[in-house]
C-alpha cells in the first residue's frame, strides 16, 4: 500500500515538480506574535471564497434567472431539492459572514499598517476586492427576486441615479433600463456569475501572489526578537484550517437553526414596503444618505454625501501613499486616529439603521 | 313652334332650379344651427354641445332635433325654433320626454334589437316614479341617473350606470341628509356598503359581477324589496345556501313570524364576509337572537359550532405541520394536495349549515376527517424526516468539531517540535 | 500505538468523516428529484382511453388539482379544478354536460365560462395535447 502510494508520488512528482513546491512552503516563514491572530482572516476569507464558489455553483443547477422563476426556483431548491435547503442557505450565511471577515482582514491590515511598502499592491488589490465582493453581495441579493431585495435594488439604483450627468446613464447600465425588471435579473446573473468571479479570479490571484513573494508584514515597532518565526506548512496551515473549520461548524449550526429566508415575491407594482433596507453592509452609506440635510450649502446632501464616500473611498485606497511615517518604518498614530473614526463611523451608523428605524 | 321652345326652355330652367335647390337642401341638412348657436353661448346653454360629444346618441347618428324638433337647418333663430320645436321638458315630463322613443318598440328596434322598451312602465312601479307621479320633482327620473346630454351605455366604464359608478350615482342622493330629509329614511347605506363583502368583491377585487345597488333593489324600478322577497333575491347569486335553508325547519318559522330569511342573520347593505363566530351561542353568534339558552335549538346550535371548530382546529393543525415541514425543505405537495380536498369540504360544510341540520354536519365532517388525518399522518411523517436531517447535519458537524480537535492537536505536537527542529 | 500514530489516525478519521459529511448531501443534492422542474407548466392527467366519453378526472397539477374532461363528443378539456369563487374543488356534471362546484352551486360551461352561482371569474383553462400514450396538460401561455 505505501509502496503504491510512493510510486504514484513519485510519477506525479517528477511532471509538477511536487517536492520543490512543499519545499517552498516549507521554507516560508510566517512571523509569530501577539497581533498574528488577525494573520488568520485573509486565509477565512479565502476558504468562505472557495466555499462561495462550490455552492455557487452548485445552486446554478437548479437557479433560473427570469422573473417568472427566479422566485419560484429557489422556492423549489428550498423545498423540493435534497439538501437544497442547506446549500442555499451556506451560500447566503457564508456570503455574509464573507464580507464580515474582509471588512475585519482590511481594518486589521490597516491598523498594524500592512499596507506600507512594500505591500502598497497588496493593499490596492485588497480593495479592490472589498469592491468586487460589494458587488457580488448587491447582484446575488436581487437573484430571490423577493420583495426585500427588489426594493432595496431599486433604492440602491436610485442613489447612483442621482449623480450629476452620469448619473442616469449608470442607473440604465447597472439596472439594463430604467427599472428594476426581468433585464435587471439578467444582468445582475450575469454579473454574479460571470464578470465578478473572472475579476475576482484575477485580483485575488495577484493579492495572494504578493503575499506569497513579500511574505506577511511585521507590525511597526515590534522588536526583532520578539518576533517568532514558524514555518507556513504545516504549522501555518494547520492553524488556518483549524480556523476554517471552527466557521464550518458555525455556518453549519446557522443553516440548521436559521435556513435563509425566502420572502415574498417582488411585485413591481406593490407599494413599497416600510422599513426597506439595503443588506447590512450597506446601511452605514444608506443611514448616510438619510441623516443628511436636503440641502448644504445650495448643494444637494446626498450629492456631498456621495461625494464623500467616493473621496473617502479614493484616498482609503491610496492610504498606503499617503501615510509617509509608516512608509518609513515609524509610528503612524494620525492614520491608526483616522482608522479608529472611519470604524466608529461605520460602527455607528450601521447601529443606528438597526436600532433607529424611524430616523 | 313658339310654344314648344317656351317649353323647351321652362323644362330646361326647371331643372335647372331643381338641381340647384336639391343641392343647396343637401347643403341646409349638413348644417346645425342648434350646435352653432349654442356654441357661442355659456355656461348651462354651452354645457349640451359640450356633453353631447360623448353621448351615446350622437354615435348613432342623432342630433339635437331627434329630441328638441325645431329646424336645425334655418340659420334665423326663429324659423330654426319653428312649431315643432319642444325645448327643454319640464321636469316632471322627462320621463315620457324620453319614453316617446324608447318605449317605442319599433323605433328602438333599428338601433339595438335587444334593449328594452318598458323602463316607463317600471319606473312608475318604482318608489321615484310614485313619487313623481304625486307632483314630487325631487325624486330621481332618467336624467339623474344617465345624465342628460352626456349619455354612456351602462357597458361604458365611465357610465354613471357602470356597476362600480351606481354606488356613487344613488348616493349622490340617497347619502344627502339634507337632501332626503323630508321622505325619513336611512343615508348611511353607502357608508354601511362600503364596508360590506360585496363592495370588497367590487372595489378591490375589480369584480364586476358583485352586486351593487340595482342590483337588489331594480334600476328603473326602484323599490325597497319587501321582507318576502328579500330571500329571493339573494337566490339569484347564492342558490344553495337559499335551496339548504328553504329544507330547513327555519323556513317555517320564518314565514310565519315574517322575518326576512338571509337578511335577518346577515344584514342588508352591510353584509359583512361570514364569520363562523355567527354560528353558535357565542357572543357573535347569530342564533341567540331568537333561541333561548337550554333551548334544544340552543343547544344544536352549540353543537354545530362546535363541531365545525373541531374540524376547523384539525385542518389548521395539519396545515401547520405542513407548513413547517415545507419550511425544513421536506417534500409535502402530496398531502398538500390531499389538504385542498380538505378545505374543499370545509367551505362545502359552512355552507350545508344552512340547513341547520346537526345529522348532515356531522357526517360531512366525518367524511373531511379522514382526509384530514390521512394528511396529519403525512405532516408527522415529514417532520420526522425533517428531524432526521437535522441529526445528520449535527453528525456532520461532530465531525467538524472532531476535526478540529485533531487538527489542534497536531499543531500542538508540531509545535512542540519545531523547537527542537530548528536551530 | 504511539501517540504520534494516534493523532495522525483520528485526523485522518475525523477528515474522512468530515469529507463524507460533506460529498453525502452534495451527491444527494446533484442526484435529479421527483419533480424535475421548479414551475409545472405541464402535467401528465391521464393516460389515453382512461376517460369514457362523458366523464372527468381530477389530477394533481403541481399542487394544486386540475380536471380533465372527456365530453360526450370524445373532445379532451382541462381546467384548474379550483372554484374561482371560495376554492372548492369542481366536479363534472355529466347530465348536464357542465362544471360544477358543489360547495355553493357554481355552474361553468365547457369553456370555463360562468354560467350561474356566485364564482367572478372562469375557471382557467389549460391547453391539452396528446403525447404517445399520455394526456398532458400544460399551461397557456
Amino acid at each position: 500500500m505505501k509502496n503504491i502510494l510512493q510510486s504514484i508520488y513519485f510519477y506525479l512528482d517528477t511532471r509538477f515538480k511536487l517536492s520543490d513546491l512543499i519545499q517552498f512552503a516549507k521554507k516560508k516563514k510566517v512571523p509569530e506574535h501577539k497581533h498574528s491572530f488577525w494573520y488568520y482572516f485573509g486565509g477565512i476569507c479565502l476558504f468562505l471564497f472557495i466555499l462561495q464558489v462550490l455552492t455557487g455553483i452548485l445552486l446554478l443547477l437548479y437557479y433560473t434567472p427570469s422573473v417568472d422563476s427566479a422566485h419560484e426556483s429557489i422556492q423549489f431548491i428550498m423545498s423540493q431539492v435534497k439538501f437544497g435547503w442547506l446549500m442555499r442557505s451556506v451560500h447566503s450565511w457564508s456570503a455574509n459572514i464573507l464580507i464580515a471577515a474582509i471588512f475585519i482582514h482590511m481594518f486589521s491590515s490597516f491598523f498594524l499598517k500592512a499596507y506600507r511598502s512594500p505591500r502598497e499592491l497588496t493593499w490596492i488589490t485588497g480593495f479592490f476586492l472589498l469592491l468586487i465582493f460589494l458587488a457580488f453581495g448587491f447582484s446575488g441579493y436581487l437573484l430571490p427576486w423577493n420583495e426585500l431585495s427588489f426594493f432595496a435594488t431599486r433604492i440602491g439604483s436610485d442613489i447612483a441615479g442621482t449623480l450629476p450627468l452620469i448619473g442616469n446613464h449608470i442607473k440604465t447600465f447597472i439596472l439594463g433600463g430604467t427599472d428594476v425588471t426581468g433585464a435587471t435579473i439578467s444582468r445582475f446573473f450575469w454579473l454574479h456569475i460571470g464578470i465578478l468571479p473572472l475579476l475576482t479570479v484575477m485580483i485575488l490571484g495577484i493579492h495572494v501572489l504578493l503575499v506569497q513573494i513579500l511574505g506577511m508584514s511585521k507590525p511597526i515597532g515590534i522588536p526583532e526578537n520578539k518576533v517568532k518565526e514558524v514555518p507556513f506548512f504545516p504549522n501555518f496551515i494547520l492553524k488556518d484550517s483549524l480556523g476554517w473549520m471552527l466557521i464550518l461548524a458555525l455556518i453549519g449550526v446557522l443553516c440548521v437553526f436559521f435556513p435563509w429566508e425566502i420572502g415574498q415575491k417582488a411585485d413591481p407594482f406593490a407599494a413599497t414596503p416600510i422599513g426597506i433596507k439595503p443588506e447590512w453592509y450597506f446601511t452605514f452609506m444608506f443611514s448616510t444618505l438619510k441623516i443628511i440635510p436636503a440641502h448644504i450649502f445650495s448643494i444637494e446632501g446626498e450629492m456631498i454625501a456621495i461625494f464623500g464616500f467616493m473621496i473617502g473611498g479614493l484616498l482609503w485606497m491610496l492610504v498606503p501613499f499617503l501615510d509617509r511615517n509608516a512608509a518609513k518604518e515609524r509610528r503612524s498614530p494620525v492614520f491608526s486616529f483616522i482608522g479608529w473614526v472611519v470604524l466608529l463611523y461605520i460602527v455607528v451608523m450601521t447601529a443606528v439603521t438597526y436600532l433607529l428605524p424611524g430616523l | 313652334m313658339k310654344a314648344r321652345k317656351m317649353r323647351k326652355i321652362i323644362n330646361l330652367l326647371s331643372i335647372f332650379f331643381l338641381a340647384i335647390s336639391i343641392f343647396s337642401l343637401s347643403l341646409y341638412a349638413q348644417k346645425n344651427s342648434c350646435v352653432e348657436c349654442h356654441q357661442e353661448l355659456e355656461d348651462e346653454l354651452l354645457a349640451p354641445v359640450e356633453a353631447f360629444k360623448i353621448d351615446i346618441h350622437q354615435q348613432f347618428g342623432l342630433s339635437c332635433a331627434d329630441c328638441h324638433g325645431g329646424n336645425p337647418a334655418e340659420e334665423d333663430i326663429d324659423l330654426a325654433k319653428d312649431k315643432t320645436f319642444k325645448g327643454a321638458p319640464q321636469r316632471f315630463r322627462i320621463p315620457e320626454f324620453c319614453a316617446s322613443c324608447h318605449s317605442d318598440s319599433r323605433y328602438m328596434r333599428r338601433f339595438n334589437p335587444r334593449i328594452r322598451v318598458d323602463q316607463l312602465d317600471i319606473y312608475w312601479t318604482s318608489k321615484h316614479g310614485q313619487l313623481l307621479k304625486k307632483g314630487d320633482t325631487k325624486v330621481a327620473l332618467c336624467t339623474d341617473c344617465h345624465a342628460a346630454h352626456g349619455i354612456q351605455a351602462a357597458t361604458h366604464p365611465k357610465s354613471w350606470t357602470f356597476p362600480w359608478n351606481i354606488p356613487q350615482t344613488c348616493s349622490r342622493c340617497h347619502s344627502d341628509t339634507n337632501y332626503m330629509k323630508d321622505y325619513k329614511i336611512p343615508t348611511k347605506q353607502w357608508d354601511d356598503y362600503k364596508d360590506s363583502v360585496h363592495a370588497h368583491a367590487l372595489f378591490e377585487k375589480k369584480d364586476l359581477s358583485a352586486p351593487v345597488c340595482n342590483d337588489c333593489h331594480g334600476n328603473h324600478g326602484a323599490t325597497p324589496p319587501e321582507v318576502t322577497s328579500i330571500a329571493y333575491i339573494c337566490r339569484q347569486c347564492h342558490p344553495s345556501a337559499g335551496e339548504l335553508f328553504s329544507q330547513s325547519p327555519h323556513k317555517k318559522a320564518f314565514d310565519e313570524m315574517e322575518l326576512s330569511e338571509c337578511e335577518a342573520c346577515h344584514g342588508n347593505h352591510k353584509i359583512l364576509p361570514p364569520s363562523d363566530e355567527m354560528l353558535g351561542t357565542g357572543e357573535k353568534a347569530v342564533c341567540i337572537q331568537c333561541h333561548e339558552p337550554d333551548s334544544e335549538p340552543y343547544q344544536i346550535a352549540s353543537r354545530i359550532k362546535e363541531k365545525l371548530d373541531a374540524f376547523i382546529k384539525k385542518i389548521r393543525h395539519a396545515e401547520s405541520l405542513l407548513e413547517q415541514a415545507d419550511r425544513q425543505g421536506v417534500e409535502v405537495s402530496e398531502p398538500k394536495f390531499m389538504l385542498t380536498e380538505a378545505n374543499s369540504t370545509l367551505i362545502f360544510v359552512r355552507n350545508l349549515t344552512h340547513s341547520f341540520s346537526l345529522m348532515e354536519i356531522e357526517e360531512k365532517i366525518e367524511e373531511g376527517k379522514k382526509v384530514v388525518a390521512e394528511v396529519t399522518n403525512a405532516g408527522e411523517a415529514a417532520l420526522r424526516e425533517a428531524k432526521f436531517r437535522k441529526t445528520g447535519l449535527i453528525i456532520a458537524t461532530c465531525f467538524i468539531f472532531l476535526l478540529s480537535i485533531a487538527l489542534f492537536l497536531k499543531i500542538k505536537q508540531i509545535t512542540k517540535k519545531t523547537p527542537n527542529e530548528s536551530p | 500505538m504511539n501517540r504520534r500514530k494516534f493523532i495522525d489516525f483520528f485526523l485522518g478519521g475525523s477528515l474522512a468523516g468530515t469529507v463524507i459529511a460533506f460529498l453525502y448531501p452534495t451527491i444527494r443534492y446533484i442526484l435529479p428529484t421527483k419533480q424535475t422542474e421548479a414551475v409545472i407548466k405541464k402535467v401528465t392527467a391521464a393516460k389515453l382511453g382512461e376517460l369514457a366519453p362523458n366523464t372527468s378526472k381530477i389530477f394533481k397539477f403541481g399542487t394544486s388539482p386540475g380536471i380533465l374532461i372527456n365530453t360526450s363528443d370524445g373532445e379532451l378539456r382541462a381546467f384548474s379544478a379550483i372554484c374561482t369563487h371560495l376554492t372548492c374543488t369542481v366536479i363534472y356534471e355529466s347530465d348536464t354536460g357542465t362544471i360544477l362546484c358543489p360547495c355553493h352551486n357554481g355552474r361553468f360551461d365547457l369553456s370555463g365560462n360562468v354560467i350561474s352561482g356566485p364564482p367572478p371569474a372562469p375557471l382557467e383553462s389549460y391547453n391539452v395535447e396528446i403525447s404517445g400514450e399520455d394526456i398532458v396538460a400544460s399551461k397557456k401561455g
